[in-house]
């Protein structure tokens, strides 16, 4: 497939069924879109001490995210220089002062760079040092942390990582500042998911405020029922006050509001969502004023979008401090995790708060997501039927919006969604044009 | 009904579908609790789970399961508990079971099977026997897992 096939597949108001279908796009994507895009690799309270590491992969490469002995975070190709033996196997763990291969022992520095291989003497006068097998593991170039959100880009070239997340960095802070100290800590597990559809739909569906009113009616019905008739002064238990506003009419997704970003990145929920009800905490938000001041306190507390994408794999959700990644693995399978936070310094509650809603909303027995879930792989499924090969993407479409940059729009606006194609045909096609020669 | 009894009807109501049956044998504050880190989780942790209901998250999901518009129910969940015998457990409080047990859940063409083992903690009312907790410890709690839409 070359470039002008690829750009044809993403029009001003829809794309076509093969951004979901083709396993050959997904190929592509692998080795254009990801590896060009600043992906969310991890967060630094994973990984506290020198020596600390996860495994992720992004783009299909198997990464590893450390911490190093001068406290800085580096993300190295999980590969052994010799013959490819990733240096670790498992999720996460500490390798001490250096990595060391289980296959021939050949050993590297916390950096990624060679420290040691066994009879040295056997390299003498062979071509090695100069060769890639003698240059250690090797380092991604391009990573960014930011507030404690590690990200990477795997290719060199495009924007760096200011120019290409920019103002949405914003939704970082939020979640970062409700802690008085300004920091989070991963606490309570992660949740993760296999569902059975492309990426994209998963994606989009973070930004469809359409759907809950249909596609949740059964677990919204249910909370009614069971609800329906408590006198007004019983205190709502958390799980009934995160479920209920599932429920909530056109009207109330359509005046949160939305904003679409540069790059693919969007908010939803600008003005207020379906956190904004939350009980509230007095004590936290004096701490909270006392650490911040008035002003950016109450900035904090009253925005509480819906969700913030930061393109293409993560999205955020300041209350209840939440996010999730998204982590493709085919073009009809994507793995889903939801990560919980502790603020520090901020009550217990906000923390149950975080991964209650994870586990209501996003785990594998969520009855909130049995809906989401059906619906998305039934999709992957319905697409290959005849006479439509597109996806309409219709909603509030405006001539004036193709001329891109920061815009405010409805909550129901699918502006949020042609944003990200948009994007996606953009860091999809930014480096085959060289390749091509054109 | 002897304790082991009581387990083996517990699961026949679930792959009967008598949810509401089911239900009834849960204590007033009875617990549903299948921990993320499964057998490896210590009771009140701060630490997630992929379920922890009481009596009324329990009964919302059976009243979703009811409604015609619980889209992920067409075509309709089915399920197959197959038990070890139950065995007694040490407890601070009554009588523990465990149980180690295979399930599978079958829709359309799609089949999940979960390994796992149960601890059934249960109280004597009268001549009956209630759910104080049933923990249901997932061999592979914590890995990627597809949707578990009914009760393993
Ligand atoms: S593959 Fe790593 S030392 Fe040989
Ligand atoms: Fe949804």
């Amino acid at each position: 497939m070359r470039r002008k096939d690829i750009l044809a597949l993403v029009q001003e108001d829809r794309v076509h069924r093969d951004l979901y279908l083709s396993e050959e796009l997904f190929a592509l994507e692998q080795r254009h879109f990801f590896a060009n895009t600043w992906n969310y690799v991890g967060h630094a309270s994973q990984v506290p001490a020198a020596g600390d590491y996860i495994t992720v992969e992004i783009a299909g490469q198997p990464l590893l995210m450390v911490r190093q002995a001068d406290g800085g975070i580096r993300v190295l190709n999980n590969r052994c220089a010799h013959k490819g033996m990733p240096l670790s196997t498992d999720e996460c763990g500490s390798t001490g002062k250096f990595f060391r291969c289980p296959y021939h022992a050949w050993t590297y520095k916390l950096d990624g760079s060679p420290l040691a291989v066994p009879i040295k003497n056997g390299y003498e006068g062979t071509r090695l040092k100069e060769c890639e097998s003698g240059q250690g593991m090797g380092a991604l170039q391009n990573v960014a942390v930011y507030r404690d959100f590690v990200f990477a880009k795997i290719n060199d070239g495009g924007p760096d990582f200011h120019a290409y997340f920019g103002d949405v960095l914003g939704a970082i802070d939020n979640l970062a500042d409700r802690s008085p100290v300004g920091r989070l800590r991963v606490e309570g597990g992660v949740i993760r998911n296999i569902i059975h559809c492309n990426w994209k739909m998963y994606l989009e569906n973070i930004n469809d405020t359409v759907h809950p009113q249909s596609a949740h009616e059964s677990a919204t019905q249910a909370a009614n029922i069971l609800w329906q008739g408590q006198p007004a002064d019983v205190a709502k238990p958390m799980a009934m006050e995160q479920i209920l506003p599932f429920g909530a009419g056109y009207d109330f997704f359509d005046r949160m509001g939305g904003r679409v970003y540069p790059n693919g990145h969007s908010m939803l929920g600008v003005n207020f969502s379906i956190h904004s009800g939350y009980a509230q905490v007095p004590e936290y938000e004096a701490a909270l004023r006392a650490a911040h001041g008035e002003e950016r306190a109450s900035e904090i507390l009253q925005r509480s979008p819906q969700n913030s994408v930061c393109f293409p794999s993560l999205s955020v959700k300041g209350s209840p401090q939440a996010i999730r990644v998204i982590r493709p693995l085919a073009a009809d399978r994507t793995l889903i995790e939801a990560w919980s936070f502790r603020a520090e310094g901020a009550p217990e509650l906000l923390f149950e708060r975080a991964m209650t809603y994870n586990r209501l909303v996003f785990s594998p027995m969520s009855v909130v997501a049995h809906d989401d879930v059906h619906l998305f792989e039934s999709i992957q499924q319905g697409l290959r039927a005849g006479r439509n090969e597109w996806v309409s993407l219709h909603r509030d479409f405006q001539p004036s919006e193709l001329e891109g940059g920061t815009r405010e729009v409805n909550g129901t606006n699918e502006l949020l969604m042609r944003n990200q194609f948009r994007a996606w045909a953009r860091f999809m096609t930014a480096d085959m044009a060289m390749e091509e020669g054109a | 009904m002897t304790a082991q009894e009581f387990i083996a009807h517990e699961a026949h109501l679930l792959d009967a579908q008598r949810y509401d049956e089911w239900l009834a044998l849960f204590a007033e504050d009875g617990r549903y609790w299948v921990p993320l880190q499964g057998a490896a989780q210590t009771e009140g942790a701060l630490h997630n789970s992929l379920a922890d209901e009481d009596r009324l998250l329990l009964s919302l999901r059976i009243e979703r399961l009811k409604n015609p518009r619980a889209h992920s129910q067409h075509p309709a969940s089915r399920c197959q508990h197959l038990l070890q015998a139950p065995v007694q457990v040490q407890a601070d409080e009554g009588n523990a079971w465990r149980t180690p047990f295979l399930y599978i859940e079958s829709r359309g063409e799609r089949q999940v099977l979960l390994a796992g083992s149960y601890t059934h903690r249960l109280a004597r009312v009268g001549g009956d026997w209630r759910i104080r907790l049933k923990r249901v410890d997932l061999l592979d709690a914590g890995k990627p897992l597809p949707a578990i839409q009914l009760f393993p």
